[in-house]
């Protein structure tokens, strides 16, 4: 779940980090006012989800609250990487000396968290990883320890600083650690971490939280909410709450299958006998009838969608109770779109059986099935 | 050092009341499995299947020698119970919970190093020794014993190439799911290192996915000798989109880290034989036998 600036920004702020003055709009009068309220000049920033919007001009600054009011006209409603305005941050201009970049991503490697740090603030730090990878500096987090002050003053120093600037910095690399690991942090970061005269503040903030520990964090559903709904789809978004693993793709075959690894690679096998999918959809482990109807139901609906491939490897899944739900799905659809199936594993013959009855076809490999279902919407 | 299961094996099932404990717990002592004992807080002194129920390990500890335990338990309450195995001592501690937040796994990961207890998962079917014991959930029926190791991050993907290497006439030594988390215990390394040891298994089978750069660590182990047995793979997600999570946690594509592009192109270079599709594993094993 990727939080936007201004929702990080809140959070941030309750874990002591330093962010700038700033109100959170929806239309060029409020614009106006808040950039009164921050004495004229203000930066507009769009709230989307999506990295770089400075360079795709979601990021606009005002000297006057005239200037402000037109600005954020310009960026609500308008468009981005496919996504609509609907907010924009309006923010204190800063007087910035340099500009940091800090980060504090789970480490798969490591089976960690690792805090990442660098003087290249304000651009892509995948980049400086890439061109100037001395320039990033690394600490990995002892999980049985944590990351302790002296690692914080550590980090600061690498940075180059001493004093009372070195102390502000490891007080901020100390609190971000904190938001990371409290609030379930994928990755959280500041770039660019604004150097201003007399300490360092957030002048940029993504924080991007573990779907699987949202139950920790009830009280900020109504963020999730508004975030989901730039983040997904709105196909993606009714698949949640009919409790489908959906993800939407761009081709018109629909393709449906138990388990992740074997999803992904039904997807693959289509693609390379030269078909498109339209979804990934994963049924589960031991998907009962009225969840594969539920599916099936959801990707025939799709009217993008001509033909659909099932695949499904009976283990708890039983292949009878995947037919009888393939049947019952086909026979509500209003429209009819060929399926093929391939299946096998517990209860096979059974399965097998019902839907030759029903006059639906099945094959034996994944291969086979995948030809056909390509064959079926007219080839590559 | 990595712990795994034999015919001996005394187990622990942790969450045996609910639905999928109770069904997975017929299931293995179906299959030989000697399960002993099962903790569901709050259960205390109930049976399923025959099986004593306790409320916590140290009770069932007083009764029992347990050595390993298999987790069911919801998410929520998974860090608790990896936690109550790694204090009781057991190894290995199979989590096959879906769900578990990453923080609590790295918790989970840094007290098991403490005492050196082999965690398999989370998010794993869990491990398998073909025609003797299983500490997990896979379909017993596509296995057969064989000298073929097989190592997963996903589960039905799994099922589909063992079944496969079953009817090619092979069989499979030991199967390890490693589990669809982006932080899991046991990692392919681990398990290769394992198997290159392990008398009973003469080729491997890898079967990696998108996301991380967990493939791309094994091609490096391969490729500077740390495997000399031979190994076909297979990779999920060739036609998976960046940014989208594809089922499993762990499985996205992060900025350009973690294409199947890019795991292919290692193993490959390892001298690792990576098959177009799943169907192609069992015939480039069945070449290299």
């Amino acid at each position: 779940m990727k939080l936007l600036e201004y929702q990080a920004k809140q959070i941030f702020g309750k874990f002591g980090i330093p962010t700038p003055r700033s109100y959170i709009v929806e239309s060029s009068k409020e614009a106006e006012d808040s950039a009164n309220k921050l004495g004229g000049s203000a930066a507009i920033k769009a709230q989307l989800p999506v990295g770089g919007r400075g360079k795709a001009g979601g990021i606009l600054f005002a000297n006057t609250p005239s200037e402000a009011a037109e600005a954020a006209s310009s960026l609500l409603g308008s468009k981005m990487k496919d996504l609509e305005i609907r907010k924009v941050l309006i923010e204190e201009k800063l007087d910035i000396e340099d500009e940091l970049y800090l980060g504090v991503v789970v480490d798969r490697r490591n089976k960690s968290y690792v805090v990442l740090a660098s003087s290249e603030g304000g651009v892509d730090i995948e980049e400086v990883a890439v061109k100037t990878p001395e320039k990033i500096v690394r600490h990995v987090v002892d999980p049985l320890h944590g990351l302790r002050s002296y690692h914080a003053l550590w980090i600061a120093k690498q940075l180059g600083y001493s004093g009372r600037k070195m102390s502000a910095l490891a007080d901020i690399v100390g609190k971000l650690y904190k938001v990371a690991v409290e609030m379930d942090a994928e990755l959280t970061e500041i770039n660019p971490l604004a150097e201003i005269a007399d300490g360092f503040m957030a002048a940029d903030a993504r924080l991007n939280i573990d779907n699987n520990a949202l139950f920790r964090h009830r009280d900020l559903a109504e963020t999730f909410q508004w975030s989901e709904s730039l983040e997904l789809s709105e196909r993606e978004q009714e698949a949640g709450e009919l409790g489908l693993t959906y993800v939407e793709l761009d081709g018109n075959i629909g393709v449906i299958g138990n388990g992740a690894g074997l999803t992904m690679a039904t997807i693959d096998t289509v693609t390379l006998h030269g078909g498109k999918p339209a979804n990934f959809l994963d049924l589960g482990g031991g998907a009962s009838p009225k969840r594969i109807e539920s599916g099936v139901s959801f990707v025939l609906s799709d009217p993008r969608v001509s033909a659909l491939f099932v695949n499904v490897l009976g283990g708890i899944t039983r292949c009878d109770d995947t037919a009888r739900g393939i049947i019952e799905a086909r026979r509500r659809a209003p429209l009819e779109k060929p399926i093929v199936v391939r299946m096998m594993g517990t209860n096979e013959e059974e399965g097998k059986k019902l839907l030759e009855e029903a006059g639906i076809d099945t094959l034996d490999t994944m291969e086979d099935a995948a030809e056909r279902v390509v064959a079926l919407v007219g080839g590559s | 050092m990595v712990k795994f299961i034999n015919e001996d094996t005394q187990v622990l099932v942790q969450g045996i009341t609910g639905i999928q404990g109770r069904f997975h717990t017929k299931l293995m002592l179906e299959y030989g499995t000697k399960i002993v004992a099962g903790v569901t807080p709050g259960r205390g002194e109930q049976e399923v299947d025959g099986i004593p129920v306790y409320d916590t390990i140290a009770e069932a500890q007083e009764k029992h020698a347990l050595d390993a335990s298999i987790i069911f338990v919801p998410a929520p309450y998974a860090l608790d119970a990896s936690l109550e195995a790694i204090e009781a001592r057991l190894d290995p501690v199979a989590v096959i919970t879906e769900g578990i937040p990453v923080r609590d796994s790295i918790d989970i990961l840094a007290r098991a190093g403490l005492g050196d207890t082999t965690i398999v998962g989370p998010n794993t079917p869990g491990l398998i020794k073909p025609g003797m014991s299983k500490l997990g959930i896979m379909p017993a029926q596509v296995f057969r014993e064989g000298s073929v190791g097989i190592v997963s991050r996903s589960g039905t993907l799994f099922y589909e190439i063992a079944a496969q290497i079953t009817r090619v006439g092979l069989g499979q030594s030991t199967c390890i799911g490693i589990g669809g988390d982006p932080i899991v215990g046991l990692d392919f390394i681990d398990v290769l290192q394992w198997f290159e040891e392990n008398n009973e298994t003469e080729i491997i089978a890898l079967i990696g996915e998108i996301g991380g750069d967990a493939e791309e660590r094994a091609a490096e182990f391969i490729g500077q000798g740390g495997l000399t047995k031979p190994v076909a793979a297979y990779i999920a997600g060739r036609a998976a989109v960046p940014g989208k999570r594809m089922g499993h946690a762990g499985a996205i594509i992060q900025g350009s880290a973690g294409t199947a592009q890019s795991k292919i192109e290692a193993l490959e270079k390892a001298g690792v034989v990576v098959g177009e599709r799943p169907g192609d594993v069992a015939r480039i094993l069945m070449r290299m036998t």
